[in-house]
């Protein structure tokens, strides 16, 4: 090309550990190519043509061959092959045309509504090659052209698609007949029905149409299927099955009647053909296999619900049970073990209080076996003093202290030993600051 | 291929694009690489294809269109496709108000009173063409003041080997080499291409051809100069007659409200009448939004005259409208593309001016597509011209090679080539990652060559070189 595109987007990066001539890496494979012919026109070819000779002369073989491989763009008439025609048809009258069937005057009974519109032009072509009056005259036969009309009509319905809508609404051919029971039931039943839905989709506003299935379909596809076909909206209507309104002007109530009573008789036929589709549906899917089964196995699964569910509830129930037990026998251990533990503490106070109260004896007798640490007979007043101070002391120590300091004063009888006790006990409580200096000085 | 006897020498020829109708035909040459369509002596461009014989006198174009009303059984019309077929595969309905084609030995051919007297004669349709083809190349060496000596020639797509085999044998017997036969949709899209305004760009093409007879549809891929057709359609039904036959039934209806049980259509005279300002009418109504018609002693003695409005023609005329609309959708699809896919539409053929044509087809594409017709684009060429124009740029591309030489370049060993099925391309950055850039599109035949340039990323990428995978050639 003349022109470089220019692209502003950057190349990705390369891998780190690119080298420039092994590691050439496509990005993707390239699809196999086609051989086409290249139209041998313009500047450009004759560039082509100069490269691709480069002065060489090809042989015929080499012109057959490259012939063979082209791919073909124009389509071979003579190929296609044609419907043998019923002379009963040949003999139509033109006239009658709304009875004809005019796939069958184009040849086209095998494919009617499926049938392109290319296809149609290819088969009126083909019919009029071969019917065209002149073509007749000129061979010398004095045939008339009533056949030659048939076809221009039959054309003309096909190739309108409103007027083909209409004929095809009504073109009886095509319609595939529900099985009787019997049929169905000889196994062929999904293929029968398949047949069935297949030919009245055609009338579907709404394509594509979802298929009948078979024997391996899931509920889902099933439900969809009847979900469409019950509420299936169709663009068939009766106007083909019209019956001749007058053209003129004289009669213009005949007119009016008739016009009336058209429309009257296409909202019948109408209506008529819903229910006709209703009643099919009803029928097909009376004997769906399908639908028997996934109500059985929805039953089944309900019922596996409902087993699963008590199951479920008794086994909450009996989980609740145990765990009510539990905590009540864990809540009257607890009150015993409590109990227990308030009696225990009880009795040890009570001992420890018991010990005290002793102990406070042995610190008050050992100041009385000490005689109050008097030389003579000790007066009230020293008694009181001395006791004043053991009182004072009791009150400075915790229970533990007041037990070792009687068990040092324990057994001892000796005054000066009993007063040494003491007077540490006081030395220890004013060093530790529970003493001022010169408190309990009756005791140091 | 046929046989296209010694030829002329490169250096003695004079050479001509042809484009050969049902129902009209040009003459176009180049002047300075420009073609230029060229006007018989009647003035015309498109000179209807046509020969008529009065008194032994023979006369074509216009002159001889005009003789259908009192001479319809010595005039010979829509004779063109049945060249080099037999009796079997012709479709003789455009005959119908004219000389009728009849079997002779399975060769077509037409019984016309061409002498002044004596018997009429039994003229094949290969001898019809040659006299047709003379009267051309005639106008042709007026206009040039050169005898022409050689020509190329564009055919339908479908125009089967016999037929070009007949075509070429009439232009001898004629005195014209036929230089090349080229199809017609290609020698449209070279007239456009060979504008000097037009860029080098590879696109797909739908080349929708409508004419008096038939349509014949294309879509063309077109890849750095090289023409590849991707599918065709052809259509009898809906095409210029088509047409006239609904103005006539209207005028023929409007002209019985006035004048009861006279139908203009039951009598060969007055039907030619009524056909021939029916077209008349039918291209008025092209240009402006209204048109006469007005016709002396239509039927029984009885004048008539009506104008009609472009919306009437167009509501009458809806089905064949549409009708091209189908037409051009299916040969996308049969080319397994989608409107989107289409770059641009090469409206061609007289038919092609109607306004509501080329825009019912504006709309079935993307406004991304390119409508070529006079109506949708103001830098459409005329339609009527392309063929003849695209031929004649033809012909001065090749009139200097030996005829051999021609031959042996447009055969399929040459000409058969391999086409990728998918795009080729490289791998850019953007916002959203990595992006495919194509550089060779699909359908294009190969070996190709593409440049491209892309920024080099900004780490990692010193020298980094896209490079697609080669494909080899046939
Ligand atoms: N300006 C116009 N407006 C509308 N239709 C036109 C116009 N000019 C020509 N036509 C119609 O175009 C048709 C002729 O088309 P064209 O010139 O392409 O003929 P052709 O290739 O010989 O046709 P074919 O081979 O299909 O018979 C005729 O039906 C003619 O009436
Ligand atoms: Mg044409």
């Amino acid at each position: 090309m003349a022109t470089a595109t220019t692209v502003s987007r950057a190349l990705p990066s390369l891998p780190s550990d690119w080298s420039a001539e092994k590691d050439f890496k496509p990005v993707g494979s390239i699809t196999a190519s086609t051989q086409r012919t290249i139209e041998p026109v313009g500047p450009h070819f004759l560039a082509h043509a100069r490269r691709a000779r480069h002065k060489r002369t090809f042989s015929e073989d080499d012109r057959i061959q490259a012939q063979e491989r082209a791919q073909k763009i124009e389509k071979d008439e003579e190929s296609e092959e044609s419907e043998p025609e019923d002379p009963m048809m040949l003999q139509r009258e033109a006239k009658d045309w709304k009875s004809q069937d005019h796939y069958q005057v184009l040849g086209l009974s095998k494919y009617r509504w499926k049938a392109t519109e290319d296809q149609i032009k290819r088969a009126h072509r083909k019919k009029v090659l071969k019917h065209h009056p002149d073509k007749k005259a000129a061979q010398g036969s004095t045939e008339d052209d009533n056949f030659f009309k048939c076809i221009q009509k039959a054309t003309e319905v096909l190739l309108d698609p409103v007027k083909r809508r209409q004929f095809d609404s009504v073109d009886e051919k095509a319609d595939v007949d529900p099985p009787t029971k019997k049929e169905a039931a000889k196994g062929n039943y999904y293929k029968l029905w398949s047949r069935v839905f297949k030919s009245e989709a055609r009338f579907s506003k709404q394509q594509p149409v979802p298929l009948f299935g078979d024997e391996k379909s899931t509920k889902e596809e099933v439900d969809g299927f009847y979900n469409f076909w019950y509420n299936f909206d169709s663009w068939r209507s009766f106007e083909y099955l019209d019956e001749d309104v007058p053209d003129d002007n004289e009669n213009r109530d005949q007119k009016r009647h008739m016009e009336r009573k058209n429309a009257n008789a296409r909202k019948k036929k109408k209506a008529e053909d819903n229910t006709r589709l209703r009643k099919m549906l009803d029928e097909c899917s009376t004997g769906d296999e399908r639908i028997k089964r996934f109500r059985q196995e929805a039953n089944a699964a309900k019922n596996k619900k409902k087993f699963e569910k008590e199951a479920a509830e008794k086994k909450a129930k009996e989980e609740a049970r145990l765990k009510k037990e539990a905590e009540e026998k864990a809540a009257k251990e607890a009150e015993e073990k409590a109990k227990t533990d308030r009696e225990a503490s009880k009795k040890a106070k009570e001992a420890a209080k018991n010990a005290l109260k002793k102990n406070k004896r042995v610190l008050r007798g050992s100041v009385k076996d000490a005689n109050y640490f008097a030389g003579g007979d000790a007066s009230p007043a020293q008694i009181d003093a001395v006791l004043n101070d053991v009182e004072l002391v009791q009150g400075k120590i915790d229970a533990d202290e007041v037990a070792a300091l009687a068990s040092k004063l324990n057994g001892l009888t000796v005054a000066d030993e009993i007063k040494g006790v003491w007077s540490s006990e006081v030395k220890r409580l004013v060093d530790a600051g529970k003493l001022k200096e010169g408190e309990a000085k009756n005791l140091a | 291929m046929a046989e296209k006897g010694a030829g002329v020498a490169p250096g003695d020829r004079c050479a001509i694009g042809i484009s050969f109708g049902n129902s009209y035909s040009s003459i176009a040459c180049t002047i300075d690489d420009s073609p230029v369509v060229i006007a018989n002596e009647d003035g015309d461009r498109q000179i209807p294809t046509l020969l008529s014989y009065v008194d032994g006198e023979e006369y074509t174009g216009n002159q001889a269109k005009a003789l259908l009303v009192r001479n319809p059984k010595n005039t010979v019309v829509a004779f063109k496709d049945f060249l080099g077929q037999d009796f079997k595969s012709i479709d003789p309905t455009h005959c119908h108000a004219a000389s009728h084609p009849e079997d002779k030995n399975g060769s077509i051919c037409f019984t016309i009173q061409d002498k002044p007297e004596g018997e009429a004669s039994t003229v094949t349709v290969s001898e019809i063409s040659t006299r047709y083809l003379r009267r051309l190349v005639q106008s042709a060496s007026d206009y040039i003041g050169k005898t022409v000596t050689s020509a190329v020639v564009a055919v339908p797509t479908n125009f089967g080997e016999k037929q070009r085999e007949a075509l070429i044998k009439a232009a001898q017997e004629a005195d014209l080499e036929v230089l090349q036969l080229i199809n017609e949709p290609i020698a449209s899209v070279l007239a456009y291409d060979a504008r000097p305004e037009a860029t080098l760009e590879d696109k797909i093409i739908v080349v929708a051809d409508l004419g008096g007879t038939r349509s014949d549809v294309a879509v063309v891929a077109s890849r750095g100069g090289l023409y590849t057709l991707l599918a065709t359609a052809h259509d009898y039904e809906y095409a210029g007659a088509q047409l006239d036959k609904v103005l006539m039934d209207h005028f023929a209806k409007e002209f019985m409200k006035k004048n009861a049980n006279v139908d203009p259509r039951e009598n060969a005279r007055s039907l030619a009448k009524l056909k021939a300002e029916s077209e008349a009418t039918k291209k008025a109504l092209s240009i402006g939004t209204n048109a006469n018609f007005s016709v002396e002693s239509l039927a029984e003695g009885i004048d008539f005259q009506m104008t009609i409005n472009r919306l009437r023609y167009e509501t009458i005329a809806r089905k064949v409208f549409e009708g091209f609309n189908r037409l051009v959708e299916g040969v996308i699809k049969k080319a397994r593309l989608d409107v989107l896919d289409i770059d641009e539409v090469i409206l061609s053929g007289g038919t092609s001016h109607t306004p509501r044509i080329a825009s019912n087809l504006r709309s079935i594409f993307p406004a991304t597509t390119t409508v070529l017709a006079p109506s949708t684009s103001p830098s459409a060429l005329n339609p009527s011209e392309l063929q003849a124009r695209g031929a004649a740029l033809q012909a001065s591309l090749i009139q200097e090679y030996e005829s051999e030489d021609i031959d042996q370049s447009t055969h399929p060993a040459v000409t058969t080539v391999k086409h990728i099925s998918n795009a080729i391309g490289v791998l850019t950055l953007s916002e959203d990652g990595e992006t495919f850039t194509p550089v060779i599109a699909p359908e294009t035949a190969v070996p190709a060559r593409r440049t491209i340039h892309v920024d080099a990323p900004k780490e990692g990428g010193t020298g980094a070189q896209a490079q697609g995978e080669r494909v080899e050639g046939g």
